[in-house]
Parts: structure tokens; sequence; C-alpha cells
């Protein structure tokens, strides 16, 4: 691929563009406007035994509106940048402005409270396009090649894989916002495929992703890692039903971290439709736990100058030492628990803002993976789950996993098939080891953590 | 293909068969076996009520095209939401440079495939009044809330679209489609002083706004939802353990989807990476089992006229009395297995390559009674409604959570049980099935599935089904089993 990435799109002024729009939604009769628009170009490919699989190389902009009349909003968006496809969207959010309710508490945030956190964050570097195509495909084959030879068991795979992007965001509103930021991404994956004597396939995998080239692990050490985990899935067998301490890699523990989220998401919160719903103050988990929401560290996935609604991005402390400290909200589910937001508010292009996480993780402890595994005579260390048995209303968990069976204290063979039953309220009690191996893979991340007090559904 | 009719692309964007031409000859200029580009013109609405207030409502309008080539195993893809020529070539090009070799001969002339009408709507949802549309949802809203003084919480939301698209090929496919499809849902959350529930319904497909005026009305989806919220008010926790499970007739189908459908999807076979790769004409199910994947089906939502590579969707026999039989494939499968394409090239959108994807996938009725089905278990569960699932495709794992579930004792349906994962393995769950009800059933048209991070809609249906043994993933010690530490 030869072709240049990062200029074909660049044409709009996207800040002109997004001030015109919120300009004319004003014109138009609205009493607030907030528009959004976006570009960005991705580049990936998948190479598959050794041979380019896919190349996709695209560029894509859009833009969002969305339009008050007193306490009535409706929101509306185009791919068409033309003045007449311009022109439609405005009209047709005026028009749709019409049908929806009076909310006494919808709203864009007062004047005051936006703005844009100052200096650089780190989130946006060029080098992720400076390789030529060539290089960029090497890079997906080198850590599929590295999985295919570690191991002759390793047959088969689903390839390697080398993606990049950039995205380019404005934000401006009629309080006289305009924000804008740029962020950067590139990841080099592999999946590769073991098979034992009998014919029975195992899949796992392994990726690295960072804001820059230059910190991207080696395309060897993914794709090794990645035959790692899939090797020792070999030969799985199904488990007992038992009642037995649980340790989650982090890879899985995220997910713990993400029903956290959810159940103190604002949204949920108001709806009583949490089962974290009017709990702040109260003892939710564990004295060892600190869940911190921070949308500001330096260079991170989940970080950016402001949120989806204009507000500067802040750090936030959900948990601390088990005390439920703080719901993650937005401008109007914050006005309507009578709270302030946190700026966690989400934007997408249509509809109202949601709420999405900065970098959301679990502090860290103190020991290692290797001696909270060594501590357990008899029981489950989860690599994957499937499914979403997850009920957020009253906490009931249920979920398919696989992993390696503990015994006296080591990783003795792989289980698969089996379940793994709870209540999330009594969960985040029982977390009774927290890993020192916090790392960020992405905007939310969790070190290896105990779970005592599960059911595993086996045989 | 006639000139003097009018075609969306052409009309609106001013395309012309010469561009057309010229677009697949850029993306064939570095060689290539084959080139198609799809065109899509996306309309949508998007409407929910909460708290009894209209409080989001949006419509947008999302347009481009995407140029595949493929040469060999290899595609090159690229595509614009800018489609003005340029743009369009440059995607071409790109495309093209997946390939290496002398320019191929161009394509001239399409042959435009047979009109079919499996969805007929004079007026597509998506331009319906708006205001007809919010009125389902506040008519959802009144019934939920009046149906029982413990239901706190309703969240009724309504989507509609409206797909144009245009495909054309190398291989002179000149296809196009108009695709409505329109879905409404309710939510409900049940509460007490001590314990809460919730319930989900809804439905849909590619249908006219009117399709919820019949039997399907926001009556219907409030009731189910509000029913199945107090419900859970009652559940008890789930056993643990391997049991008798019998599945209850519609959105079960959700099994077969995980534990065979995906299975049998060309690509995963082809590679080899898949636990049915090699098992054609073996059997995978015990002889009462035969499922098909069916995208013919007049207004359902996995139903399309053609597939997303222009190709006709057809009915195709998966697993006949136990005996796997076929693949679901697209073009890129098919032509590298020799295999028939049984038009299931699918993809989420113009920013997509497309894959081979399920449609509507379910097993034919069977000769059982479902009452005795239900009598024939001594100790196990009765799952009748599901939230979702998902497969590895590899070892052939398969999960899915059972929203609304009972205990079977002595023949008989007991207490409601909350939400139950049931757990198994794709090429040995059918092969346990020992009955199969005559009470074939549809979902009501709210599938979506997911692969390689696109989502397509899709439909299931099963009759009831009585699985001889599955993992169930619950917390309940279980007295009678003993299996508990």
């Amino acid at each position: 691929m030869t072709t240049t990435l990062g200029t074909t799109q660049q044409a709009t002024d996207l800040k002109s563009l997004a001030t015109d729009v919120v300009r004319r939604a004003m014109q138009g009769g609205a009493t607030a406007a907030e528009c959004v628009a976006r570009e960005g170009d991705e580049f990936s490919t998948v190479v598959r035994l050794g041979q380019v699989e896919t190349l996709k190389e695209a560029g894509s902009r859009s833009v969002g509106v969305r339009v008050f009349f007193g306490q009535r909003a409706a929101s509306t968006y185009s791919s068409d940048f033309s003045p007449a496809g311009i022109e439609r969207m405005l009209k047709s959010a005026l028009e749709l402005a019409k049908i929806t309710s009076e909310d006494p508490f919808s709203g864009i945030p007062e004047a005051g409270k936006l703005g844009s956190l100052p200096g650089d964050l780190d989130l946006y570097h060029e080098d992720v396009y400076s390789l030529a195509g060539a290089e960029r495909i090497d890079y997906a084959r080198r850590a599929e090649k590295a999985a295919l030879d570690s191991d002759p068991r390793i047959k088969n795979s689903e390839g390697g894989s080398f993606d990049a992007a950039t995205g380019r965001k404005v934000l401006a509103n009629s309080h006289g916002f305009v924000g804008e930021y740029q962020r950067s991404y590139c990841s080099v994956s592999a999946v590769p495929i073991a098979q034992d004597d009998a014919g029975n396939m195992q899949r796992d995998y392994w990726y690295s992703v960072a804001r820059s080239l230059a910190k991207l692990d080696p395309a060897e050490q993914v794709g090794k890692e990645a035959a790692r985990r899939t090797l020792r899935r070999l030969g799985a067998r199904k488990a007992k039903t038992a009642h037995v301490p649980v340790i989650l890699d982090p890879m899985v523990a995220t997910s713990m971290l993400e029903h956290i989220f959810e159940g103190v998401n604002g949204d949920s919160v108001y709806r009583g439709a949490s089962f974290l719903a009017g709990k702040l103050g109260e003892q939710i988990a564990g004295g060892n736990i600190t869940v911190i929401d921070d949308g500001t560290i330096v260079g991170g996935f989940g970080t950016s100058p402001f949120d989806g609604e204009g507000i500067p991005t802040r750090r936030t402390v959900v948990i601390e030492n088990g005390i439920l400290k703080s719901y993650l909200l937005n401008t109007y589910t914050a006005k309507k628990l009578g709270l302030e937001t946190t700026a966690n508010a989400s934007r997408g292009l249509a509809g109202t803002p949601g709420i999405g996480p900065g970098n959301y993780f679990l502090q860290a402890g103190k020991k290692s993976p290797e001696q909270i595994i060594g501590d357990i005579k008899d029981g489950l260390y989860v690599t994957e789950f499937l499914g979403m048995g997850v009920n957020l209303v009253t906490g009931d968990y249920s979920r398919g996993a696989s992993g390696q069976w503990i015994v006296n204290g080591e990783l003795a063979y792989p289980v698969e098939e089996i379940t793994v039953a709870g209540n999330l309220k009594d969960i985040f009690k029982n977390i009774s080891e927290i890993g020192s191996d916090l790392e960020f893979r992405g905007s939310v991340a969790s070190p290896t953590i105990r779970i005592d007090g599960l059911t595993v559904g086996g045989e | 293909m006639t000139e003097n009719k009018k075609h969306f692309f052409f009309e609106h964007y001013g395309l012309s068969n010469q561009d057309l031409e010229k677009y697949l000859a850029a993306a064939l200029s570095a060689g290539g076996d084959y080139a198609d580009i799809y065109f899509e013109y996306l309309s949508s609405t998007s409407l929910s009520v909460d708290e009894s207030m209209v409080k989001s409502a949006s419509q947008g309008i999302s347009a481009g095209c995407g140029v595949r080539v493929v040469s060999g195993e290899r595609t090159g893809y690229a595509y614009t939401d800018d489609l003005t020529p340029a743009r369009i070539l440059h995607a071409a090009r790109t495309a093209a440079l997946i390939a290496s070799a002398p320019a191929k001969t161009t394509v001239t002339g399409f042959q435009q495939k047979p009109a079919r009408s499996l969805y007929p709507v004079t007026l597509p949802s998506v331009d319906a009044e708006i205001t007809a549309k919010v009125e389902l949802l506040m008519r959802a809203d009144r019934t939920a809330r009046a149906f029982d003084s413990r239901i706190k919480e309703v969240r009724a939301s309504y989507a509609d679209e409206l797909r144009t698209i245009l495909i054309v090929g190398s291989d002179g496919t000149f296809a196009e489609d108009s695709q409505p499809l329109a879905r409404m849902n309710v939510s409900c959350i049940a509460k007490t002083e001590t314990v809460s529930g919730r319930g989900t319904s809804g439905g849909g497909g590619r249908i006219a706004l009117d399709f919820f005026m019949g039997e399907k009305n926001p009556e219907h989806f409030a009731k189910e939802a509000s029913r199945q919220a107090i419900l859970q008010l009652d559940a008890r926790e789930a056993p643990a353990g391997d049991m008798e499970v019998v599945l209850g007739p519609g959105w079960p189908g959700v099994l077969l989807h995980e534990a065979v459908g995906h299975g049998l999807e060309a690509d995963f076979n082809r590679k080899k990476t898949s636990a049915f790769a090699g098992l054609i004409g073996k059997r995978v199910a015990s002889e009462k089992c035969t499922v098909v994947d069916n995208g013919t089906m007049p207004w359902r939502r996995g139903s399309l006229n053609v597939d997303d590579e222009g190709q006709p969707t057809q009915e195709t026999v998966l697993i006949e009395n136990g005996i796997l039989k076929g693949y679901l494939s697209d073009k890129l499968s098919s032509k590298l297995m020799g295999l028939a394409d049984t038009g299931n090239g699918r993809r989420e959108s113009y920013a997509h390559i497309p894959m081979p994807r399920m449609t509507n996938t379910y097993m034919l009725a069977g000769q059982d009674n479902p009452e005795d089905i239900i009598r024939s278990v001594k100790n196990g569960i009765y799952a009748v409604n599901f939230g979702g699932g998902q497969v590895d495709i590899t070892n052939g794992k398969f999960v899915f959570s059972a929203s609304e579930a009972y205990l079977i004792e002595n023949g008989q349906v007991t207490a409601p049980i909350k939400g139950a994962t049931l757990i198994g393995n794709g090429p040995d769950v059918l092969t346990r099935v020992s009955m199969v009800g005559n009470d074939l059933k549809l979902d009501e048209g709210v599938g979506t599935c997911g692969k390689d991070g696109q989502a397509v809609p899709v439909g299931v249906g099963i009759p009831t089904l009585k699985v001889d043994r599955l993992t169930v993933g619950g917390t309940a010690r279980r007295e009678t089993g003993g299996y508990m530490q």
C-alpha cells in the first residue's frame, strides 16, 4: 500500500463547520445547540499463514447536532458535508425537537463549567502511520510467525494483525465553547490455534496497543505470548461443580470493574436499575478496594481534554477502601440526582450523551499473581469469560468460563465448559487479594484478583 | 439492465453504467480476480420513552461506498463516505493495491437479477409520521405501568431504518435493494422493598409501521416485559451442574445460532478453524434434528432479497436428520472451496468487508407434544427466554443466558429461577437432543449477531426441545444431586 493517509479528509475545517452548525441552529430558533464533528483515518491488515489476507484503508467523517427548544431536545447526524446535507440535518433536528417531552433536567452545561484541560496530553503521534505499507504488513506477519514458530502444536492461525488509526474530534456549543483534540492508536495482535493429538483445537490471542508506534511491544513478543496462552489451553477438561476460590487474570478482572462502572453509572442509578443505587457512603466492597476514574492521565487510553459535553475531565475516586464515594455522571444525570457532573459525558453523533469511563481502574495491591495463585490449594484461575449473564438490577451473576485448575498453589490443568456464579454485591466484598500487576491495555484496567465464595458449575 | 428505470444512486449521485465500469476497471488495475462496489444510503430514526417522557429522539443519514478487490485469498478494501467520482476512484485504486499483476480485462455490461420482494412496503417506517411512532411508545409505557403497581421503571424504545444499496461486481453483478427494518423494545423493572426483577420484550422485522398495529402491538410487548419482571420477584437461585434442560420454542433458538450456526459459516471451515471442519456427511445431531438457514422468509428481520454481495438469498439445509449437510458461504469462500454460493455474504455497512453470516436459522418441528416433553423430565430446568449467547468456534464451547427459566420437578414445571447460564459444546449438544416438539416458533424479530466486530440483524427459532444433558451455571446448592462441596 503506498497511498498517503491522514490527508484525504482534512480539507474541511471541522471547527468552522461545528461553530457554523451551532450558529445556524440558533438562527433557526433553537434556545441552545451543540455540535460534534469527527473525522478519522484507519488502516488494518491481517496476515494469515504468512500471506496477506486483508488490507483495509479508509477515511471517514461525520457531524451531529443536538438542539434544544427550552427543555425539549433532539439530535440528528449526517455523513454528507455538502451544504444541502448540512441544511437537511439542521432542519430535521429543529423539526424533531417538537415531538420530544419537556424535561426539566435537560440542557447543555452551564457556561462556567465548560473548558478544556491545558497542556499536551500526549494523545496523538503521527508515527502510527510512519511505516511504509510493506512494513505494516510485516508487523502483522512477524507477530503471527512468532506464534507459529513457538511450538509444533500450533498448526493453524486466525492471523496476525496490525492496525493504525487517527481521529480528530471537535465539539462546539451555543455557550461559545469550541474544543478540539486528536488521538492516535496502533495495535499488533496474533490469534494462533493449537491442536492436540486427538485433533481438538484451542485458540487464544494476545495484543499490544499504544498511542505511538514507538511504544508498541515488539511483534515477536506479542506472538510468543499469544502462543503461550493458546498452548496452555490444550487438553482442557470439565471441572466438578464446586464452591472454591476463583482468581481472575487481569484480562477478565476488567469485566468485574465494568460491572461496577455500570452500577455507578448515573443513568442506571437515577432509574433505580443498579444494584448500587442509593448506596453512596456505604461499604459496598472490601476495605482493600479502591477504584478510580481519571480522564486526565497524560497519554492514557481514556484521556481527553474535555468530556462529551465540553467539561474538563477530572479524577474521581469511585470507591475508597470499599466505601462508595461517587457515582459517574454527566450533566443530565447529575441534575437528576442533585449532584455535580464528574465529566463522564460520552457523546456519540446522535442521541443524548451517555456516560463513559476515563482511565478507570482498580488500585493495585502488593502480591504478584504467582503469590496469589500459590496461596490456593484447590481453586480456579479464569482466563476467559463467555456470555453476558449479568443482571445489574439485582447483581445476579452467572457466566461461562475457561481457565486453569489450581492444585496446591500451581496451575495444574486447563478447564473449560464451566460456569461461575454468584451475586455482585457479595463478589465485591469477597475480593480477598489484589495483584500488583495493574497495566493499562485500554481505558479500563484491573490487576489480578482473587474472589472467594463463588459457585463453579461443571459436571 | 434497462437504463430507463430509475436507479436510486444513478438519480441521487449522478452515477451511470459507464462510471461503474470505470470504477471497477480501476479496482482491477493491478490485476485481481474479482472486484465489487457496495453503495449504501442509510436513513434511520431512534426514539425512546423513559419516565413516561420522550427523552431522546434522533435521526440521521449516512452514505458511502466500499470497494473490494479479491486476489486469490487476499482481499483489499477501501471505503469512502464521499460519493464523488474522485473519491470513489481513489478508493478503487487503494483497494487495487492488494493485487500485483497486469490489469484485468474490464467489465462491460451488467446483468440485473430478477427482482424479488420479500418486504414490499409502500411507506417505509422511516418515512412514517414520527408522532405515530411516539404514540406506540407511550402506549407501551402506559400498559406496563398499569400492569402491576410493582412495576417501577419502564423504558420503551423504537428504532427504524431504510437501507438502500447497490452492488456491482466485475462478474456482471448488478443488484439493488431497499431494505426496511424496524424494531420496538420495552424493558421494565419491578421492585418490592426487598427484591427486584427486570423484563424485556420486543419485536419487529423488515416491516412497515402498521405491523405494530396488529397482534404484535405495544401492549403485547409491554405486558410480556412486565410479566417477566414480576415473575423475577419470586425467582429462586438457579441450580448448578449437569442436568436435563427443556428449551421453550422461539427465541431459545439462539442455542442453534451459537452451538452450530457460527461453526458452519464457510470462512471458519475453509481455514479449518471451526470445530465442525471436515464433518460434512457426519452425524452431528440426533436424527430428530433438521436445521436450516433461510434468508427468504417474508418480512423477517434476518431476511434479504439479495445478500450484501448481490447474490439472492436461499434456504440452506445445514443439518438433515442429524447429518451435517452444508455450510453457509459467501463469494470468496464458495470460490476457494468449490462450493455453491448460498447467498450468506453479509456486512454491517459500506465500511465493512463481507463475510459468511447467518440469516434466519431454525430447527424444523418434530413429532413430540410439548407437554410430553416436560413430563418426561424428572429433575431439570425449563428455559423459555434468553438474553444472549456467545461461542468460541474453535473449540465449539458456547454459552447462553436464560432470563426466564423454571425448575422441572417430577415432570412438572415448578418455581421460577434467576438467570441461569447454560454452557455446552457445539458439536456435541444436538446429539443429546432426545425430543423435538411439534411447535416450531420463530423469535419476534430482535436478534442482532456480532462477528469480527460487525453487527447484522438475524432471526432464530426452535420448537420445544429436550437436551438430555447440559451444564447449568447457578448458585444454589442442589440437595438431590449431591455434587456440591
